[in-house]
């Protein structure tokens, strides 16, 4: 009897699991709908939006712009060592630009975005829940979606993009750095590679295409898991944390979907 | 933070975003080099195409004059259809010659046009009649080691 309670606790366990995150799902949908719904003020007033580019995309600046630097140049080295083998070292201008603007370019910034800004914006809605500054504006007939919550996620998804196309471009430029000034490749051939083998269409748009919906997503998770954190010290942090980590898988398999979609059988 | 200093910032921030954005797509990309002005449709038929592919470059001279927009089967020839966008500014006479060859030993394969002497121009929408055919290496292959037992055997 003991071990017939045992294992229908677990089932027990299982389904309250299951059905508790499809129902956090549906919430966070609907949230999602309702912040497009309250959109108006983020655009009539954009000062608040404006404010938040700064605050997500701005300050992001420095670490998108360093790291694309250090991703471009350890690919020219990487990528130097495997095509000298094959005596094909003019490649390498191809090799960092399509892995860049394809793939790492959107991903890696995505991640940065989401560990920088992303934790930022659910620590600050998180604590405004948690200090009751979003019911005092309730109170005040303001509606916390429209004045917190939408201008928040619109600087996000407003950065992204041009984060992405920093890091690539300064990526590129990294890669330039370490496989021409620094080893010897040439500079021609390198340039010219680059622009035979680098579609406009097929790569540097689905590379835009994909850091925006990085930056829905990401912009998504983190207004959500601050408006929805506990309001408590240890809610505010767990959200916080919670953010990176959903950010992080949603950008990596999002990325494999989109990959899929888009280069499938080139 | 004042007003004006935080829209400096996004103002600066935005504008090298798109900085970014524009290198991307004219130095690395070749946005600037794709679009051909008044490019204009020709169409060749060949036994075998080999690995050729949509998009692949159309060469004459090794320059660059179009690209390979369509590939398709033709069921009641049983030839390959390939439909080339040429640039517009470039004509070719009617003896042209189409070749599929390989750039390089292991490279990607394109359309090489060999000019004829044809004083008559193709136009816009012909059909390339001479083609050579893309190299298959095992027929190659095969055919040179069938030669070399022919060889053998007259010798004896």
């Amino acid at each position: 009897m003991f071990m017939l309670d045992k294992i229908l606790g677990f089932f027990r366990f299982l389904g309250h699991q299951v059905t508790s995150a499809i129902a956090r799902l549906g919430v966070a949908a609907r949230f999602f709908i309702s912040i497009f719904w309250l959109s108006g003020t983020s655009f009539r007033r954009f000062q608040l939006t404006m404010r938040e580019i700064y605050f997500a995309g701005v300050l992001s600046l420095i670490i998108i712009l360093v790291s694309g630097l250090f991703v471009g140049m350890v690919l020219g080295l990487q990528g130097y060592e495997t095509l000298q083998r094959y005596g094909s070292s003019e490649a390498l201008g191809v090799l960092v630009a399509l892995s860049l603007v394809r793939e790492l370019g959107p991903v890696v910034a995505g991640l940065l975005f989401a560990s920088r800004a992303g934790s930022a914006i659910t620590a600050e809605i998180g604590l405004m829940k948690a200090t009751e500054q979003l019911s005092a504006m309730e109170m005040m007939a303001v509606n916390p979606v429209a004045r917190v919550v939408a201008p928040r996620f619109w600087g996000g998804v407003i950065s992204m993009p041009l984060l992405a196309a920093l890091f690539s471009a300064m990526g590129v430029f990294g890669g330039w750095l370490v496989g021409v000034v620094l080893i010897g490749v040439d500079d021609g051939s390198f340039w010219s590679q680059m622009q035979a083998a680098v579609d406009f269409r097929l790569d540097i748009v689905n590379g835009v295409i994909k850091s925006l919906v990085f930056g829905v997503l990401v912009s998504w998770i983190a207004v959500f898991e601050g408006f929805d954190s506990e309001p408590t010290a240890e809610g505010v942090s767990s959200a916080t944390t919670r953010t990176v980590v959903t950010s992080a898988l949603a950008i990596l398999f999002s990325d494999f979907i989109l990959t899929a979609l888009m280069f499938r059988g080139q | 933070m004042k007003r004006t200093v935080l829209d400096l910032w996004v103002g600066f921030f935005v504008a090298i975003g798109f900085v970014a954005l524009v290198f991307l797509a004219l130095k690395v990309g070749n946005l600037s080099g794709s679009n051909f002005e008044g490019a204009y449709p020709l169409q060749a038929k060949f036994d075998n195409i080999g690995g050729l592919k949509v998009r692949g470059a159309v060469k004459s001279a090794g320059v660059v004059v179009g690209r390979i927009s369509e590939i398709h089967f033709d069921s009641k020839t049983y030839e390959a259809i390939v439909t080339l966008t040429i640039d517009g500014r470039y004509r070719f006479p009617k003896d042209t010659i189409a070749a599929i060859y390989t750039s390089g030993l292991l490279g990607e394969q394109y359309i090489g046009m060999d000019v004829g002497g044809d004083e008559k121009m193709l136009n816009p929408g012909d059909t390339v009649f001479k083609t050579q055919s893309a190299v298959v290496l095992e027929k190659m292959i095969s055919q040179f080691l069938f030669d070399k037992a022919a060889e053998g055997q007259e010798k004896k």
